[in-house]
């Protein structure tokens, strides 16, 4: 194992970097789908991540964890340098959070079960302590009442906080947000924005895809803009609005505020 | 409420929900709806009900009717001047049930066989009874403790006072049992195992659960039994060859297994792939996720094909005859060929009272997997 990796996260500097991203490249059989790309994200950093569907956005989020694998390149996240060696991977995955746009609940379990079972079966802990760590993160998402139930009686909206739990449950030093509101009907958005807008003020590291630019503006560190695989531009969220560096930019905006 | 003139208006006030409106009584809304609705079901309803008429009478009166039901050799069932006509022979069946349920396991002994099917009764309520407590011990108790009990008790061990019996004395239903649950339950995780090799990404284990299911699907069950019983000796010295009925139980639970292993790949595929995804990603291991996550909703969607299989596997153990294995079927063959029985009607009967055995045990698994289904449903899956 990576001697970087028994410096616990927790430990870490504050500004150590959480992702690094080095000259990644993928293709999915000819089609090059992430182009060259190199991107670090500092602890306690929320990124944004927008740009045109097929842009390798949410392919580029995948590869943080492994889900995921690529051609040429490096990932390293934590201080872990993510190879086809399946401990390193695990270790990263237990420490990544991820949120999915079709929430992923798992259907066969209750609410407060789909919490429990990472932390039981990955982490080993006695089924009290999670089901207390579980109560805990339902009650920060505000649905700690509906533990006993299961994910199918919940709406959309609901579905998604407890994925946002779920993940939280395996205490991630970062979390990813793979397009969390596209699938919701438009009164569930906000509930789930408002959630995660609460996560960013406990200063964790957010990765997020989303078209949401209001919730862009309101929290993220830096604005990403992806386009044919490639990172177009980095900026923070007043200048990557105000005053888009680039074309391409320029025209997404126009495209997506009207 | 008043209605304007083209029809639409505006709500004064909330209206307050009411009561639906009483259907007409059962069997008025059942004769209409379901027997008479239109011409065509009005057709197919006196067609049924001919067809009834026609083949029902007969055959209660064969079975019930004009039965025999007691009498101590074939005299009993044969035409006389009372009885021109006898129906079924059910005393033949009477005289012969002992043998039917142990086959040639020596009458001292059968107490054994009893204590054996208690406890096997005793595990498949514990297991399959879904709100039973404590089904952790339960499955703890099917799996080891009841194989052991089981060996211990119809093989014997002359240790603890019992005296050894020899597997060609065993017989009838208690052997179609045997081989049944064997077989099912060898097959289960084993077919589990054979679709995950199927779907590995590593090649070499995709190739052999692919070549071994293909093989022995393409195979009848009669030819593995016959390579297990007669093509096995040829490659092992007879005396560190397993046991006749071993080999027929290991040939049953690996063809079985094949089948399994489709009908379970079917149900792997039918769990989307975010779920596999959010497994991952938490960092469950890939025992973890198939065993927590993927495996119990695959195995929900393909309960009634798993049940298909295991009603298929359960009437294919009749074919363990062939081994020279004296299942139920075997043992009604068997005894409707003693002359002191032989007569007309006892052949229809033995073959009567087996076709009511398999059927009411292969109902009763459909009708359990029936009951699994709604519950399943009614536990909220999408």
């Amino acid at each position: 194992m990576d001697e970087r990796a028994d410096q616990s996260p927790l430990n870490s500097p504050p500004h150590a970097v959480a992702v690094e991203i080095i000259s990644l490249h993928k293709w999915y059989g000819d089609f090059h789908v992430l182009r060259d790309i190199n991107l670090k994200v500092l602890r306690g950093e929320r990124i944004v991540i927008c740009g045109p569907s097929g842009g390798g956005k949410s392919t580029l989020l995948r590869c943080v964890n492994r889900l995921e694998d690529w051609q040429r390149g490096r990932v390293i996240v934590d201080g872990i340098e993510l190879t086809d060696d399946p401990k390193r991977i695990v270790t990263v995955r237990r420490d990544v959070g991820m949120v999915f746009q079709q929430f992923n609940l798992f259907p066969h379990l209750t609410v407060l079960e789909n919490c429990t079972l990472a932390p039981i079966w990955a982490r080993h802990m006695p089924k009290k302590d999670a089901e207390a760590l579980a109560m805990h993160y339902l009650e920060r998402v505000k649905i700690a009442d509906q533990a006993g139930k299961y994910p199918s009686r919940l709406s959309g909206g609901q579905q998604q906080r407890v994925a946002i739990a779920r993940a939280l449950c395996m205490s991630p030093n970062i979390m990813l947000f793979d397009e969390p509101t596209s699938a919701l009907d438009p009164e569930m958005v906000k509930e789930v924005l408002d959630t995660m807008v609460a996560l960013a003020g406990d200063g964790i590291t957010m990765l997020v895809v989303s078209h949401e630019m209001g919730f862009a503006r309101q929290v993220a560190d830096r604005v990403i803009l992806m386009d044919d695989g490639q990172i177009v531009e980095i900026n923070e969220p007043k200048k990557f609005f105000g005053d888009p560096q680039h074309e391409r930019t320029r025209l997404f905006l126009q495209q997506i505020l009207h | 409420m008043s209605a304007i003139a083209d029809g639409s208006f505006v709500r004064g006030g909330a209206v307050k929900p009411l009561p639906p409106p009483v259907s007409r009584s059962g069997i008025l809304r059942w004769l209409n709806d379901d027997l008479f609705s239109s011409p065509l079901n009005i057709a197919l309803t006196l067609l049924c009900v001919l067809l009834m008429a026609w083949a029902l009478p007969p055959v209660v009166r064969f079975f019930f009717i004009d039965a025999v039901w007691s009498g101590s050799d074939r005299t009993a069932c044969l035409a006389s001047p009372a009885e021109p006509n006898p129906g079924a022979c059910w005393a033949f069946v009477r005289v012969w049930l002992s043998y039917f349920v142990y086959g040639f396991y020596p009458l001292s002994e059968r107490w054994r066989v009893d204590c054996f099917f208690l406890a096997l009764a005793i595990g498949l309520l514990w297991l399959l009874w879904l709100s039973a407590p404590r089904r952790d011990i339960g499955a703890v108790y099917f799996f080891v403790v009841l194989p052991l009990l089981s060996y211990l008790l119809l093989h014997g061990a002359p240790l603890i006072g019992l005296m050894v019996v020899p597997t060609t004395l065993w017989g009838g239903i208690f052997v179609t049992v045997v081989v049944a649950t064997i077989g099912i339950v060898f097959s289960l995780p084993l077919g589990v195992l054979l679709a995950l090799a199927r779907r590995s990404d590593l090649p070499v284990l995709r190739l052999a659960a692919v070549t071994f299911i293909e093989v022995v699907r393409g195979v009848p069950l009669i030819t593995v039994l016959f390579m297990a019983s007669v093509m096995l000796p040829l490659f092992v010295p007879e005396r560190l060859a397993p046991d006749q009925l071993v080999r027929a139980l290991i040939g049953v639970a690996l063809f079985a297994a094949a089948y399994m292993a489709e009908v379970v790949r079917g149900g792997l595929a039918g769990v989307p792939r975010g779920q596999y995804e959010a497994a991952r990603a938490l960092g469950l291991s890939y025992w973890r996720m198939m065993g927590l996550v993927v495996l119990p909703q695959a195995l929900r969607i393909t309960l009634p094909n798993i049940v298909n299989t295991c009603i298929g596997l359960f009437k294919d153990t009749t074919l363990v005859f062939v081994v020279a294995i004296f299942d139920f079927l075997r043992t009604v063959d068997a005894a409707r060929e003693d002359p002191n029985w032989a007569a007309p009607n006892t052949t229809v009967t033995g073959y009567a009272f087996a076709a009511l055995f398999y059927f009411a045990c292969c109902y009763a698994m459909s009708l359990y997997a029936r009951t699994v289904e709604t519950r399943l449903a009614r536990g909220g899956r999408r």
